[in-house]
């Protein structure tokens, strides 16, 4: 008796903990969404003047939209290629038996556990030795490194659940190679998929220490918003952040609502 | 030659080629020629010099152990915060929220997608001088705690904040590998609350403590944004001092040796970790 009481009161803290952990991972992004509501141009708490003049100021401007197309065409770029090459990667990494599968599967995760400020050095250095110019498409490249590893392994997840007996039905009636591809693999391996894009878009969005060092005299929101904060600050920081941060809740909630529209198309056939 | 042959027509080796190759172009490349540059004389721009150690020497008797140390240190600092943040979080995770728990994953692991800079500047705002956190206090109270800001508390919160979830995730994998019959027998052998704790909980889920501890460590040991942003002109870490020295110094080799140090301490570190856990198991839960 003594210890299930012991228990509950265990249970109540560890609920109440975890509560707090999850309002210190959200508050400062609360804290950014805030700010940039405000009228006065340095941030001074309690507010006194709303005002969304900033975010006026934020779709009028030109250098914004440059920003936002640099961020855009390198996430998009970098999602297309790591999709199609990690779903091969991801087929070697869960699917096949092969000599050298353990090596690979450890080789292939390097990149995720290395310093990335370090890495984006070492590639610039290595631009500049092969005599290439950087600009956003050497931080395509540079993207790549890290998050084609990573959708590789959102995939695995996915690809480890896939029972090949379907693919091998599928040869027994007749299939060709590409047919099974189209009509057997790509549809059960389609969430993974799905989520390998979603992470490797807001990573790719999202990067700031590859980004910094590899992206030459193009300039991406997260660079952007880091030379700001260290000098020069203005208003459109906290805007533009929340701005980031709303577009990405954004695509998230999308996709969790495609992901389980499909759920529920694919439970009804 | 036939085993060549047959080992590369292996469906597993193929589909590895693409991803393979590209990160022995991307990766592989790039670390090797940070070591060939770190035997350069100082300030070269091609690898065609004599080779030399003149750069290991001169960074061993400068002043570089001063910002090795404040970046191993705060490593460590965050390391041992986060076990002790996390592991409650964790051990509700594991044991119980019950089907709550995908839902909390996805809350903590949603803020990753989100740049680390947005996320670090909201913890600006909040410590701010007049801001979120002085601002109230001194509204509420009339107190002031102004000088919270740039300061080597703030750098360690702020890598606590940023790096939460990959202590948090192998701490939950941990730990639901602990199996509850074990606990079962121990209370029935009349082992207190604390003793469960300490000799069958914690032995049990040590390898997902470690996993997660060494992951926390290489990322805070090369990280960049903490310090410069919440930290100031605070302190030095060896990841601004290798930036310094590729950008303003403009001397290559001085950085690679830098370089090369970090990544060897991060891949002797790497190699414990992958020596601990056996992937299938941890990505496929076989």
């Amino acid at each position: 008796m003594q210890s299930s009481r012991q228990g509950k009161v265990v249970r109540a803290l560890i609920v109440v903990w975890t509560g707090a952990i999850l309002i210190f991972l959200y508050l400062p992004m609360l804290s950014v969404v805030m700010a940039s509501f405000t009228k006065q141009r340095y941030f001074q708490f309690p507010v006194k003047m709303w005002d969304t003049r900033w975010y006026e100021k934020a779709f009028e401007s030109l250098s914004v939209r440059d920003l936002f197309w640099t961020s855009f065409s390198i996430a998009t770029l970098v999602t297309v290629i790591s999709v199609v090459m990690a779903f091969f990667g991801a087929l070697a990494f869960a699917r096949y038996d092969w000599k050298g599968r353990k090596l690979y599967q450890r080789l292939i995760l390097l990149p995720i556990f290395f310093p990335q400020a370090v890495l984006g050095l070492a590639l610039l250095l290595w631009f500049s030795s092969l005599g290439v110019t950087t600009s956003w498409h050497t931080a395509v490249f540079s993207h790549l490194i890290w998050i084609l590893p990573i959708v590789t392994l959102i995939m695995s997840i996915q690809v480890y659940s896939f029972d090949p007996v379907w693919e091998e039905a599928a040869y027994d009636l007749g299939a060709s190679r590409l047919q099974v591809l189209r009509e057997i693999t790509l549809p059960i391996l389609s969430p993974g998929i799905v989520s390998g894009a979603i992470f490797a878009f807001l990573l790719s969005w999202g990067n700031f220490p590859l980004s910094l060092f590899t992206t030459g005299a193009d300039q991406t929101i997260p660079e952007w918003l880091y030379s700001k904060m260290v000098s020069g600050y203005t208003p459109m920081v906290p805007t533009l952040g929340s701005l980031t941060i709303g577009g990405a809740a954004g695509i998230v909630i999308l996709s969790f609502v495609i992901l389980n529209f499909y759920r529920k198309l694919r439970g009804r056939r | 030659m036939k085993i060549v042959a047959r080992w590369i027509r292996q469906p597993g080796f193929l589909t590895a080629l693409p991803v393979g190759i590209f990160l022995l172009i991307g990766f592989a490349g790039p670390l090797v020629l940070v070591l060939l540059y770190s035997f350069m004389p100082p300030k070269t721009f091609t690898l065609g010099q004599v080779p030399t150690i003149e750069n290991y020497i001169s960074v061993v008797t400068q002043s570089y152990y001063i910002s090795f140390g404040w970046s191993l240190a705060l490593a460590v600092v965050t390391v041992f915060l986060l076990i002790l943040i996390t592991y409650p979080v964790a051990y509700g995770m594991a044991k119980i929220f019950g089907k709550w728990a995908t839902l909390i994953t996805i809350l903590i692991a949603l803020p990753l997608l989100i740049s680390e800079n947005i996320r670090l500047f909201g913890w600006v705002l909040l410590l701010l001088k007049n801001g979120i956190i002085d601002g109230s206090l001194q509204y509420l109270f009339g107190l002031s705690l102004s000088g919270m800001l740039y300061t080597v508390p703030a750098i360690v919160l702020g890598m606590v904040y940023v790096y939460l979830p990959f202590m948090l995730f192998p701490l939950v994998i941990g730990i639901s590998m602990v199996p509850e019959s074990l606990k079962e027998a121990a209370r029935d052998l009349g082992a207190s609350r604390f003793q469960i704790f300490r000799e069958v909980e914690l032995p049990l889920s040590m390898p997902g403590i470690l996993i997660g501890s060494l992951l926390v460590f290489i990322l805070t040991l090369g990280s960049l944004a903490e310090s410069k942003i919440l930290g100031g002109q605070a302190i030095v870490m060896i990841a601004d001092d290798i930036e310094s020295a590729f950008t303003f110094a403009q001397n290559w080799p001085k950085g690679s040796v830098l370089s090369v140090i970090l990544i060897t301490i991060s891949l002797i570190i790497i190699y414990f970790l992958f020596r601990k856990i056996d992937l299938d198991r941890v990505v496929g839960r076989r």
